[in-house]
């Protein structure tokens, strides 16, 4: 029993950065961008996260206004590399899943270049604490498991369903799925697509920037190189699985930090099992994911990863 | 439009990328502090400057190559292999295996096994997200970056496990997990006085050897074919999904041949972290090279000398050798960008009604 109380109580914290993420690829697929520099924003968002805390907040009498701040430089700088995969890949056309690859080693590349430069070694930092939500936090079982996570959690649980009213009961997401969908005819209602293209890269790279800032401030308290493992790359692979729905995204999320967590509770049980397997078990359930969930490629946005050109003929 | 108008046009629109990329490099190093024209000047020129750091650049170059031909195929036959790092590894297991399980073997027999044994298991590293692309449509940019994954802890654990050099488990090891050293059999000659080994002329031969096959074959004509435009070479009559397939077992392969050659060549034996980014540069160098081994050579060359020139950028004006994978980003970004430019035609042509407007100035009639 507390082995399983152990496993749920460090899933859920551990989905958070992946929920976050694979929100904003899913704006910005659904306004049909297929951004697979999501890795390199977080690496990004990781970096200035940890940053600001740590070199101005050391020590400060209020060290929660500096994470705060860190988040938002996060945030800002990661919708900044958004804008700038959309100058590439919406002004320019390029092709958007090599041009993915170029984002990701840029972000990753300036993360470690600037953090070598400003930090040097392995430094952590205080982070976002937990809080123990007063009563509900001492009922047994869903104590530990639902009411003793830092308030990021809950503020990205909560995102969830203003994703969803976001997307599917605003003018804005209603324009997004349009440009994701059929942009020639957004286009000829007056919509104009490369600019709703452009706020979703901004609200996707935000948001990217947020879940590095998250992985760095609240479950790591450090940075490293590897601080980001691949979860990038996941989080545009949950999309697929979450069939591009905020709900579904999330159940995905919580299915994969499951498998995390399991994998670190058996490290941590001293199971004679090789832990290199234990680690790879995220990465093969993607693989799995997407080979046996074919009909989500019938749900996708239709005009995913075709860059639209206005003067065209098609 | 004229020719000498063409010509300049393009000429301008490269100048243009060029500049943009050191220009967005120049904003990272400016960030840090760093001299931007002196540290360019070191990244470009310093491992020029001695034999040695040449001989450097050109052991660089030589996995470069191998990996960007690789690429370069399932790039043509339209799909992207963003895997080589998984599959070099992987093909390094397979050499170091067979080279432990028969070290006694001649020369001429082990060598072409153990590079062979490389290829299998890169091969088969790219044969997974090839039938997986083919058979279920799933997004091979995806699966292969979960296969990097994936291929790093298997070579870990065997590095750890079964591989791991006796010397290391007793207190005297170095501390990173490596294989025994390889059998001599297996080692590839070297220039005296340097570590640039005869794996060159290997990539050299590979490069002909995809020539060839790109160009001068039916199945390299049907590979392009199927790259250009799925639908128009399945309605002619190609096996997309066959090609496919094959694009991304040969690139694989080659991924392995370079860990082989990387191991018989520089290191003689397994150890943690030599793929290193080979496998990510190699894409940049594939796409540098306009995907064609006459372009891939020069290419990693030059990616070569960045990759020697950031780790001496670090001594001496104290900018991190990471910096390297920031221009590799930034040339990604910039190359595929200016390849949409140059391969509009209106755009040119809005240019060029600009350029005559100003050049001969429209005459008022005169009525």
């Amino acid at each position: 029993m507390n082995f399983i109380v152990n496993i749920l109580s460090l899933a859920i914290p551990f989905s958070v950065a992946l929920l976050i993420a694979s929100l904003g690829e899913m704006f910005n697929q659904r306004a049909g961008i297929f951004n697979l520099g999501c890795e390199g924003v977080m690496a990004m968002g990781a970096f200035l996260g940890m940053l600001i805390p740590y070199s101005i907040g050391q020590g400060g009498p209020t060290p929660g206004v500096y994470n705060f701040i860190g988040i938002l430089v996060a945030m800002g700088v990661g919708a900044l590399f958004g804008l700038f995969f959309g100058f590439v890949v919406v002004t320019f056309r390029a092709p958007q899943g090599i041009a993915g690859i170029g984002l990701q080693m840029f972000g990753v590349g300036t993360a470690g270049t600037l953090f070598r430069h400003f930090v040097g070694g392995t430094q952590s930092v205080p982070g976002i604490d937990n809080i123990n939500i007063p009563v509900l936090s001492k009922i047994p079982i869903l104590g530990p498991v639902f009411f003793s996570h830092n308030v990021l959690v809950y503020l990205a649980f909560l995102f969830v369903p203003v994703a969803w009213y976001i997307l599917f009961k605003t003018p804005w997401g209603l324009k997004v799925r349009a440009v994701g969908t059929n942009p020639r005819a957004a286009d000829s209602i007056g919509i104009q697509v490369n600019k709703v293209r452009f706020q979703a890269l901004a609200v996707g790279g935000a948001l990217a920037g947020l879940a590095g800032a998250y992985l760095s401030l609240c479950q790591a308290k450090m940075f490293s190189d590897e601080i980001i493992a691949g979860r990038g790359f996941i989080a545009v692979a949950l999309v697929y699985f979450g069939h591009w729905s905020p709900g579904k995204i999330m159940w995905g999320a919580l299915l994969f930090s499951f498998a995390q967590a399991l994998q670190l509770a058996i490290q941590g049980q001293g199971i004679n099992f090789p832990y290199e397997f234990a680690v790879m078990l995220p990465y093969v359930m993607v693989i799995v994911v997407l080979a046996f969930n074919r009909k989500s490629q019938l749900l996708g946005p239709t005009a995913l990863g075709k860059p639209f050109n206005r003067e065209k003929r098609t | 439009m004229t020719r000498t108008f063409k010509i300049t046009y393009k000429v301008t629109i490269i100048i243009l990328a060029i500049l943009a990329a050191m220009m967005i490099g120049a904003i990272i190093l400016l960030t840090i502090g760093a001299d931007v024209l002196k540290t360019y000047s070191v990244i470009l020129f310093e491992p020029l400057k001695t034999t040695l750091q040449l001989s450097e650049v050109l052991i660089r170059a030589i996995p470069l190559t191998i990996i960007a031909l690789g690429i370069s195929v399932a790039y043509r036959s339209g799909i992207i292999n963003i895997g080589a790092e998984g599959q070099m590894a992987m093909g390094i297991l397979g050499t170091t295996a067979i080279t432990l399980l028969f070290p006694e073997l001649p020369k001429p027999v082990l060598l072409p096994m153990a590079v062979l044994a490389g290829a299998v298991c890169g091969g088969l590293w790219g044969f997974i997200p090839g039938v997986l692309k083919a058979k279920l449509q799933v997004s091979e940019l995806l699966s292969t970056v979960m296969l990097n994954y994936i291929a790093a802890q298997f070579y870990t654990f065997f590095l750890r496990g079964p591989m791991l050099d006796p010397a290391e488990s007793s207190l005297g090891g170095s501390g990173t997990p490596q294989s025994m050293r390889l059998s001599k059999n297996i080692w590839l000659d070297r220039l005296p006085g340097t570590r640039l080994h005869a794996g060159i002329f290997f990539a050299i031969f590979l490069a002909i050897i995809i020539y060839l096959l790109l160009w001068k074959t039916s199945t390299g004509m049907k590979m392009r074919a199927a790259g250009a435009s799925a639908r128009a070479a399945r309605y002619g009559g190609i096996s997309v999904t066959w090609y496919l397939v094959i694009a991304m077992v040969i690139s694989g392969a080659f991924a392995g041949m370079a860990g082989a050659i990387e191991i018989a060549g520089v290191h003689r034996r397994a150890i943690e972290g030599i793929t290193g980014g080979y496998g990510f540069s190699g894409i940049v160098v594939a796409l540098f090279g306009g995907l064609h081994p006459a372009g891939i050579i020069p290419a990693s060359f030059f990616f070569g000398l960045l990759i020697v020139g950031a780790d001496m950028t670090q001594r001496m004006v104290g900018v991190p050798a990471n910096m390297v994978n920031v221009l590799q980003g930034v040339i990604i970004l910039v190359i595929v960008a200016t390849k949409m430019v140059l391969a509009d035609p209106y755009l040119m042509e809005k240019v060029w009604r600009k350029y005559q407007k100003l050049t001969n100035p429209p005459k008022e009639v005169e009525a």
